[in-house]
């Protein structure tokens, strides 16, 4: 625990939100972006925690918080395949580009 | 008192039922049922209105020598404060009496006359609604209590005089002659309007009893009120009030819509552009008359003396050389009205010189027989010649006797020959004229000629002149026309001798004066030998065909020209109208509103959707793109923070 300073892991976790973001963004797979969704979700749950311990070690809302995140991915990670499976249902296809027939 | 009138409101209602009932059920109704309806209806009116006249004048309406009015009813309509309301009501008095008894009696004869003349007319019963609502809306006129009411009323007679002018709305010419009726009428009803709310502002009431009353009169006098150009506002709005007089009544210069006028049908143009509607604007002189008299000395009477006498020697002129005799008979019109305009002018106001008024009132009762009477003859005339040009007539007199004797006498009458109607009324004014100023008598009688000639020569030209054979020999096929003109005839020949009786009832201050004419004056030989010496040059003229009319008209040359298009003045108003204000006031305020205030509305809406196409994009329903916003916003965020918090 020493070993690592808090620098360190919040360059990892800031790094690992960016690559997330850029994946969201870039990405027209419906599972590539449900995937940089859940890395970023991911990088965010790090952070709590390693904000919690390192800067309140006294107080466990951050670890908590974290749990909560890991819940609430695992909840929109079952929904959001469900409906990337009913889309693909309908249109064949998993693009996001595909998908725009309640555009108009 | 008052019961003994009550049934004087069936007199308007029972033309405004006919009206609705023909006018509504217009289908239900063929030929000649309408009439019928109409006709009958005008009759009982006519039998009411004079029940009504001999109960008032020799009955009720004397209260220790005075003719009182007679409120019959009054409704309160629209209160604006205590004394300035809008009434609607019946009062008699012996101006709106005579003028009862004046609108029933030629509105009847035309109803009847109509009977004949509109004979197989497709709109038969369409002409008979609109006659029920002249009938109404004047009758209401002449009684009304209120000024507001007159107003109401004063626009309704223009609308059915629009309506009847308009009568054959398939030809374009009486289109355009009931456009311009109705929107001379109208311009000049603005001013009236005006007049009325001004007196309404200053003196407070819209009441004419109110008005007439010599308390209200004292109460002006003392008060000083606004000037303007070196006027009170009260003579301002009486002026504006004539204005209105003017336009109905075609004085000069907004006389223009009356010869046009005559498009409509020829028992119209007898009831209501000779007999009955053109005297509105006596009637509403003479209404007002003491407010005209007593404010300010008597500066707005002065311009009614000035502007009837300029109107009849003007139209009597122009009457002299038209062709078409209805136009002649409108023109004689206008110049009578004038006549009628100057009595009012000259007169004076306590007894004996309230002649004047007594005159004129009584030229338009006389007047109203004898020119309805002329017009119906030219309708008979018009009716067997199909033409309304006197080069298409001529020696009439052989196929045509009763419409030739009766016309005689009712150009006697009107060139003022004793003892028809005519003589005694013009005479009179003549001489009230004569006690007021030298030169508006000296027009009068000149005038006084004039009329002899004109209405002699068109005498002559119809019936006598020269022997015309016709393809279809003339006749006076119905007697529904034959008895109202020897009816109006008979009237012709004795309502002259009213006059005695008349100056006792009708007078400014409403005291009986007694007047008789006398024989020996030279006023009474004047206007005599120049109506003779009228009478005995259209003899000359036109008795037979004669080179003399050619040979004056070209020595007199240009001025021929002028009289004969009646002195430009239609052509005037279509240049003030066409050249001035459309050319330079309308159409650049016309190109103002379409390019300047419409293109700064186009220009806001095309902005509009020039920003919305392209922002549109903005809106692709594209997550990923809102994502890129997103972030975009937060950086701009991060950075404004920064920059605040940790200023370089």
């Amino acid at each position: 625990m020493e070993g690592i300073s808090i620098q360190i892991v919040l360059t990892f976790t800031t790094i690992l939100f960016f690559i997330g973001l850029y994946g969201f963004i870039t990405r027209t797979n419906l599972i590539g972006i449900l995937i940089s969704l859940e890395l970023m979700l991911n990088a965010e749950a790090v952070n709590f925690f390693v904000l919690n311990k390192y800067l309140f070690p006294g107080v466990l809302q951050g670890s908590v918080f974290s749990l909560f995140i890991i819940a609430l991915a695992a909840a929109e990670t079952a929904l959001a395949l469900a409906i990337i499976i009913q889309v693909y249902r309908m249109t064949g296809s998993v693009d996001v580009k595909e998908v725009k027939d309640l555009k108009h | 008192m008052m019961s003994a009138f009550e049934y004087v409101i069936w007199i308007p209602l029972l033309p405004l039922l006919t009206f609705l009932l023909l006018g509504l059920f217009n289908r239900f109704f063929k030929e000649p049922v309408s009439g019928y309806v109409g006709t009958s209806a005008m009759a009982v009116a006519w039998f009411l209105s004079l029940k009504t006249a001999i109960t008032y004048f020799f009955d009720a309406g004397l209260q220790n020598g005075k003719y009182m009015p007679v409120e019959v009813f009054k409704l309160e309509w629209i209160k604006f404060h205590s004394g300035l309301s809008i009434d609607m009501g019946i009062m008699l008095d012996p101006v709106s009496v005579m003028m009862l008894v004046v609108v029933t009696t030629i509105s009847f004869m035309v109803h009847f006359y109509s009977l004949g003349y509109m004979h197989d007319d497709e709109g038969f019963s369409r002409f008979y609604a609109y006659l029920s609502l002249f009938s109404f809306s004047m009758l209401s006129l002449v009684l009304a209590t209120n000024l507001f009411q007159i107003y109401i009323f004063w626009e309704l007679v223009g609308v059915s005089s629009f309506l009847l002018i308009g009568y054959y709305f398939t030809k374009p010419s009486a289109i355009r002659a009931a456009k311009k009726a109705f929107i001379v009428t109208r311009f000049a009803d603005f001013f009236f309007l005006i007049g009325i709310l001004m007196i309404g502002y200053f003196v407070g009431t819209f009441d004419i009893e109110t008005l007439n009353g010599s308390q209200t009169i004292q109460w002006i006098l003392q008060n000083q009120f606004p000037v303007f150009l070196g006027l009170s506002v009260i003579t301002w709005a009486l002026i504006l009030i004539f204005i209105g007089g003017a336009g109905k009544s075609a004085m000069f210069p907004l006389h223009i819509w009356l010869p046009d006028a005559m498009e409509g049908p020829t028992p119209v143009s007898a009831l209501i552009h000779a007999a009955t509607m053109v005297v509105a604007g006596v009637f509403l002189v003479a209404r007002l008359f003491p407010l005209f008299f007593h404010i300010e000395g008597g500066f707005a009477l002065r311009v009614v003396a000035v502007v009837g006498t300029f109107s009849a020697l003007f139209a009597a002129v122009i009457a002299l050389t038209q062709e078409d005799i209805k136009r002649v008979l409108a023109y004689s019109t206008m110049s009578q009205i004038g006549y009628m305009m100057m009595a009012l002018g000259v007169s004076g106001f306590e007894g004996m010189e309230g002649l004047g008024f007594t005159a004129g009132m009584f030229h338009l009762f006389t007047h109203a027989m004898f020119k309805a009477l002329l017009f119906l003859v030219a309708g008979v005339v018009i009716h067997a010649v199909h033409s309304n040009l006197m080069k298409d007539m001529g020696g009439l007199h052989r196929y045509m006797p009763v419409s030739s004797w009766t016309f005689l006498i009712a150009a006697l009458a009107i060139s003022g020959i004793p003892p028809l109607a005519g003589f005694y009324s013009k005479d009179v004014i003549l001489e009230a004229a004569f006690h007021y100023s030298f030169i508006i008598w000296l027009t009068g009688f000149i005038v006084a000629g004039l009329t002899a000639f004109y209405m002699f020569r068109l005498y002559f030209r119809i019936f006598h002149h020269r022997e015309k054979t016709y393809a279809h020999p003339p006749r006076e096929e119905s007697n529904y026309m034959k008895i109202p003109l020897i009816f109006l005839a008979v009237l012709t020949f004795t309502v002259g001798w009213l006059f005695t009786p008349f100056s006792k009832y009708v007078s400014p201050t409403r005291e009986a004066f007694h007047y008789h004419i006398h024989w020996t004056d030279p006023l009474v030989w004047g206007s005599m030998l120049i109506a003779l010496s009228g009478i005995v040059a259209a003899w000359i003229f036109y008795y037979k065909p004669t080179a003399y009319p050619d040979k004056i008209a070209k020595s007199l040359g240009v001025l021929y020209t002028w009289t004969k298009n009646k002195f430009y003045v239609d052509e005037a108003y279509l240049f003030v109208t066409k050249k001035i204000i459309f050319d330079k006031i309308s159409k650049p305020a016309a190109w103002f509103d379409r390019n300047i205030v419409d293109g700064m509305m186009d220009a806001i809406g095309n902005t509009t959707v020039w920003i919305s196409e392209k922002i549109k994009p903005i809106q692709s329903g594209r997550l990923q793109e809102y994502a890129i916003y997103f972030i975009y916003g937060v950086v701009i965020l991060i950075m404004a923070f920064y920059y605040m918090n940790y200023k370089m």
